[in-house]
């Protein structure tokens, strides 16, 4: 009995990635009666995240529980695995799931908006695509989930179909199929050079081949996940897929997709080539450069919009290279910052974009200059607007100050001062963009009346920006994201048996 | 001189594959250009056909059955049974050919190139 | 009986095409069970035929007693008991999606399409089989005059182009048969097996370069390999539907078989042979873009899937060219995936045309609502021709890679790079518009008319095998394909 249960056990991380699958076939069958429909988005959910935080325990202790290989072509499997790096991804999605599954309800049923069946279905694929991607054990289990969430997030972006959604589609698809196939050239190299090989702490490229074959390599896989990852000059889409509706924004554009692209940069640089290949190759250097370019010019890009949603999503396009320069300058700090950052900047931006999903569905308005007064009239959400703005900000006392904190500690360890500069004057600009509306919305007389939304919709926003706090006083607690971090961080620095909790 | 005579045939075959290719490609009207392409196979059967020939030999039947059989005084036979084949072959897809002309002349009523693209755009 | 099973595969045809117009004119019915017959056991036997061959090794059959190298011979290896399925199996899809789009002809001469197809059959079954260089030009050409007559449909344009394809294919068979004639005056020989021995002795000349050249280019025109594809946009845009589906997925591929096993496995020692595989790859590399690129600019379905088969060729043939194991093994995983899917593809694009008269891309708006089924197949084999994982395209994609990286060929990668993306572009635009399309843009009458049942079925067993393909391609790939490969490599 016990020798089925761990089986069972250790099958988690491919159990987690089924049950939403589950969800994608039971939302069709449903879609006659909308109130079983979203109660089987949100049970999955719910199981969902149960599982994968039944795997914390394992994960912290230094397990990684993985299931069995599916062999695919010759040579390589399909591997889902769960290491303290995958778990971090996995439980952000994870929780912010059920809470976007909350908000969409809310939202979706505000709007009275068409094909709800099909925009659950694709959301809970989604979901299994992340959540794939996050425990893949090798490159090629990881494309595939990659690519499995490109096509499922494609329906939910040109979701409203106007014109705009479409031509937002198209582009989406142009840059992340473009982006696919250079990630697809990328791995097959990888695997001609390393035969088999899956994902291990500090590489497992040291040796096998020329620097200047491995500066290719990954020059290709970074162009390749720097679509995804919003690196500029690959950015386009991504202002563009915010005519898609608000959760989806929400959830896919500023935590799955993106996340997934700035996850795939950290694996990639710790466990595919490792720090000292980089080094060696000044390829660390180069990374961190693209990408505090990004981070300055995507705030001040941020200035300029006068689109909440595209304001927000400038904002995310800056905070994703955060991620990018702690995997690149690859200290144990550094690195923790960035892991830690995947799951502190995923709440603070979706609580974010649930305020301003809130804001169009109760009064209607989508930019920030007709924000004036909303504070006394929404005052719990644009409440929870300056929080998750001040987080982002890098604000002492709230989640993202860690990240920013321990990214900047790393670039000086690195050896590299200057990347303090360029995460100081990232903040800068932060409070320039969020503060004018918080000031707006809180001092100035509104025009409009309205109140806040209903619990569904502020619940979650609520809820989101209290993790934000929460992390921000207490980064371990609940689900232990900060030890996570510091593990994979110092798995990465030191390989597989260097890690451990301080 | 004598290489060319001794090799005539060759030539002869070359000739007639050259004058048919050019034919299909220059000809403007569509039966033109299917006689052509007969001309062409008609220069590969002469290849083979030359290919079987040897001097002084006669046709591959065996009139004699007790006298033994010298190859060098029979012409070979297999080019010659290749090629029945090969007329066959291109007896029939003249045959599909001809059928098809008859289609596009009832449906466009001309056979010219020329004017029978002006035809088809409109 | 199973060593008969070689010739079996072709007469059974061959028999039938001959029967069942007589058959037809008594009695409609008998015709079209005798056809359904007919497909039916020439794919079982085929199926045994495979199973024997991975079970047991290869076998030749001497025709009609005679000893090769005088007498014909029949060669049942892997790779022809694979590709005898493969047209067996396509045919018997095609020609059951047929019975459900008749048309004027056969109404009048009952029967008549029905012979015809089981005579391009026949035809492409005896390319596979053969081991007879004289006897793949007859096939050839049954196959051929066979294709000739079934591609014209009531559209006036498909005559002339029906037409020059007849002009080309018969000049690319003379060639074939002109260079054939080359090797015999050198060698003495028509066995395939005999002439590569044969010619290993004879040495270098410029009657091998002459010969072998002669022999690659006719059978380069047939499979459409660039810059000699012409032929293929015409045709396969106006050909009738069912016949384009069984065409255009098969008759390429058989000739690129026949090619395959030319070069490979009988002139594999010549040098000449060597040079002719490099030509023919970088041809490829640019046939990889430039068909991706033409297929792009075209507003018609059938013309852009016709374009893009060029392009696909040059995967296949670079697969071969490339020359080290993965590569070949993409090829010839690409080879039978790609007849899968452009099959299920132009049955689709064939299916909605005989339904609604939509062949641009325009017309497709809302077809997802209409031919809901039909457009789910559509997608699947679309995902698969852009290579995405987890269908049978993303695989075969994946060994050429290995194999390029492999042969250090940057090129290469490029190419199948840059033609991904070209693919994405082209068929997400037509998935755009069948199922992402405003509700105002839909056609007014958008109520679902889906297939009727004897075409909806074979496009859908067909989208499943693409999936099966891609979610059992290792097993494939181990036990057949790998023992398909020629032994050199």
């Amino acid at each position: 009995m016990s020798s089925v249960m761990d089986q069972l056990l250790d099958q988690r991380p491919l159990i987690a990635v089924i049950i939403s699958l589950v969800a994608a076939i039971t939302a069709p069958l449903f879609s006659r009666h909308p109130n079983w429909r979203e109660g089987c988005t949100l049970l999955a959910a719910t199981l969902k995240l149960f599982v994968v935080a039944s795997m914390l325990s394992a994960v912290l202790s230094g397990e990684t529980p993985s299931s069995a290989s599916i062999l695919l072509p010759q040579g390589l499997s399909l591997h889902l695995r769960a290491d303290p790096l995958g778990l971090v991804f996995a439980l952000t999605a994870a929780t912010l799931w059920v809470m976007t599954s909350l908000y969409s309800i809310g939202y979706m049923r505000a709007k009275d908006a068409p094909r709800q069946t099909g925009y659950y279905t694709a959301f809970a694929v989604c979901l299994s695509a992340t959540t794939g991607l996050a425990f893949a054990g090798n490159l090629l289990t990881f494309f595939v989930f990659y690519e499995i969430l490109t096509l499922s997030t494609y329906p939910l972006v040109v979701h409203t179909r106007t014109a705009e959604a479409r031509s937002a589609g198209r582009r989406y698809l142009v840059y992340t199929i473009g982006g696919g196939q250079l990630l697809l050239a990328a791995i097959v190299w990888t695997q001609v050079v390393a035969p088999g090989s899956e994902f291990v702490p500090g590489g497992f490229l040291a040796g096998r081949t020329s620097d200047v074959a491995m500066a290719v390599g990954f020059a290709a896989f970074m162009l390749g996940l720097g679509v995804k990852a919003a690196l500029m000059p690959l950015h386009g889409w991504l202002p563009a897929a915010m005519a898609a509706p608000t959760p989806v924004s929400a959830l896919l554009h500023a935590v799955a997709v993106v996340k997934a692209g700035a996850f795939g940069v950290v694996r990639v640089t710790g466990f595919v080539f490792g720090v000292d290949v980089l080094r060696a190759i000044n390829a660390d250097v180069v990374l961190a450069v693209a990408a505090s370019v990004t981070i300055v010019v995507a705030s001040i890009r941020a200035l300029g919009e006068r689109n909440l949603k595209r304001r927000l999503a400038y904002s995310t396009i800056g905070q994703l290279s955060y991620i990018v320069l702690g995997s690149a300058l690859g200290t144990v700090a550094a690195l923790t910052g960035a892991i830690f950052h995947i799951a502190a900047h995923a709440f603070m931006k979706i609580a974010l974009f649930f305020c301003a999903g809130a804001i169009h569905v109760q009064v209607q308005r989508n930019n920030v200059d007709e924000l004036d007064g909303l504070g006394k009239q929404m005052p719990v959400t644009l409440g929870a607007f300056m929080i998750g703005a001040c987080g982002l900000a890098g604000i002492p006392l709230l989640a993202g100050f860690i990240g920013k904190w321990q990214i900047g500690v790393g670039a000086v360890e690195a050896g590299y001062p200057v990347f303090v500069v360029v995460l100081v004057v990232s903040g800068l600009f932060n409070i320039a963009y969020f503060f004018p509306i918080i000031s707006d919305a809180f001092l100035k007389s509104s025009p409009v009346v309205g109140t806040d939304a209903r619990p569904i919709i502020t619940a979650p926003l609520v809820f989101s920006v209290g993790i934000a706090i929460m992390l921000g006083l207490f980064p371990d607690a609940g689900f232990h994201f900060y030890s996570l971090a510091r593990l994979a961080a110092s798995t990465i620095v030191m390989g597989p048996n260097g890690g451990g909790l301080p | 001189m004598p290489a060319f005579l001794t090799h005539a045939e060759y030539w002869l075959a070359a000739l007639l594959l050259f004058w048919g290719v050019y034919g299909v490609l220059a000809s403007n009207h569509l039966l033109r250009k299917l006689m052509a392409m007969n001309i062409m196979q008609v220069g590969v059967i002469v290849f083979f056909i030359a290919l079987a020939a040897k001097s002084g030999a006669t046709a591959p039947v065996v009139v004699d059955v007790d006298q033994s059989i010298q190859a060098s005084g029979y012409v070979n036979p297999l080019p010659h049974a290749l090629m029945l084949t090969a007329i066959v072959v291109s007896v029939s897809t003249t045959g599909v050919a001809l059928a098809l002309l008859i289609r596009i002349q009832r449906r466009y009523g001309t056979l010219q190139e020329t004017t029978l693209l002006e035809r088809l755009k409109r | 009986m199973t060593p008969h099973l070689a010739v079996l595969v072709v007469v059974i045809p061959l028999a039938s095409s001959l029967v069942i117009p007589l058959v037809g004119i008594f009695s409609k019915r008998a015709g079209q069970t005798l056809t359904l017959l007919a497909h039916v056991v020439t794919l079982v036997l085929a199926l045994a035929m495979l199973v024997r061959v991975l079970a047991e090794g290869s076998w030749s059959y001497h025709l009609g007693g005679w000893m090769p190298p005088w007498g014909i011979e029949y060669v049942v290896d892997p790779l022809s008991a694979g590709m005898a399925v493969l047209i067996s199996g396509m045919a018997l899809l095609t020609m059951v999606y047929a019975a459900g789009c008749l048309d004027k002809r056969n109404s009048r001469h009952p029967g008549l399409s029905e012979a015809l197809f089981l005579l391009l059959t026949a035809g492409l079954l005896g390319i596979v089989m053969t081991g007879d260089m004289f006897n793949l030009y007859v096939f050839l050409e049954i196959s051929s005059i066979a294709a000739y007559a079934l591609l014209t449909s009531e559209e006036g344009p498909s005559l002339v182009a029906t037409f020059r394809y007849l002009l080309v294919g018969t000049i690319a068979a003379s060639l074939y048969l002109l260079g054939t004639g080359y090797l015999y005056a050198l060698t003495g020989t028509l066995n395939m097996a005999d002439l590569g021995v044969r010619l290993s002795e004879t040495g270098d000349s410029m009657a091998v370069v002459a010969g072998v050249s002669l022999v690659v280019i006719g059978l380069a025109v047939k499979a459409a390999v660039f810059p000699l594809h012409g032929w293929l946009p015409d045709t396969y845009t106006y050909a009738p539907v069912a016949v384009v589906g069984f065409i255009g997925a098969v008759m390429t591929k058989v000739s690129a078989y026949a090619l395959f096993r030319i070069l490979f496995f009988v002139l594999d020692t010549q040098p000449v042979s060597g040079a002719a595989v490099t030509w023919l790859g970088w041809l490829a590399v640019v046939a990889i873009v430039a068909g991706s690129w033409m297929a792009l600019a075209q507003t018609d379905v059938r013309r852009m899937l016709a374009y893009s088969s060029v392009g696909q060729m040059g995967f296949i043939v670079i697969g071969f060219s490339l020359g080290n194991v993965p590569a070949m093994v993409g090829g010839l995983f690409h080879l039978l995936n790609h007849a899968v899917m452009k099959g299920c593809l132009f049955l689709v694009a064939g299916g909605v045309r005989w339904r609604t008269g939509a062949t641009t891309i325009k017309a497709y708006a809302g077809m997802g609502r209409r031919l809901p089924l039909t457009m789910a197949a559509f997608l699947v084999a679309a995902l698969s021709m852009i290579g995405l994982p987890p269908t049978a395209g993303f695989f075969s994609k994946w060994y050429l890679l290995v194999g390029a990286v492999e042969a250090q060929a940057w090129v290469v990668i490029a190419a199948v790079i840059i033609s991904s993306a070209l693919s994405a572009i082209y068929f997400f635009r037509v998935i755009e518009k069948a199922f992402f399309q405003t509700s105002d843009e839909i056609h007014p009458a958008s109520e679902r008319t889906e297939l009727p049942g004897v075409m909806l079925g074979p496009v859908v067993i067909l989208a499943m095998v693409v999936l099966l393909l891609g979610l059992l391609n290792e097993p494939i790939v181990t036990h057949f394909v790998m023992h398909a490969l020629p032994p050199n490599v």
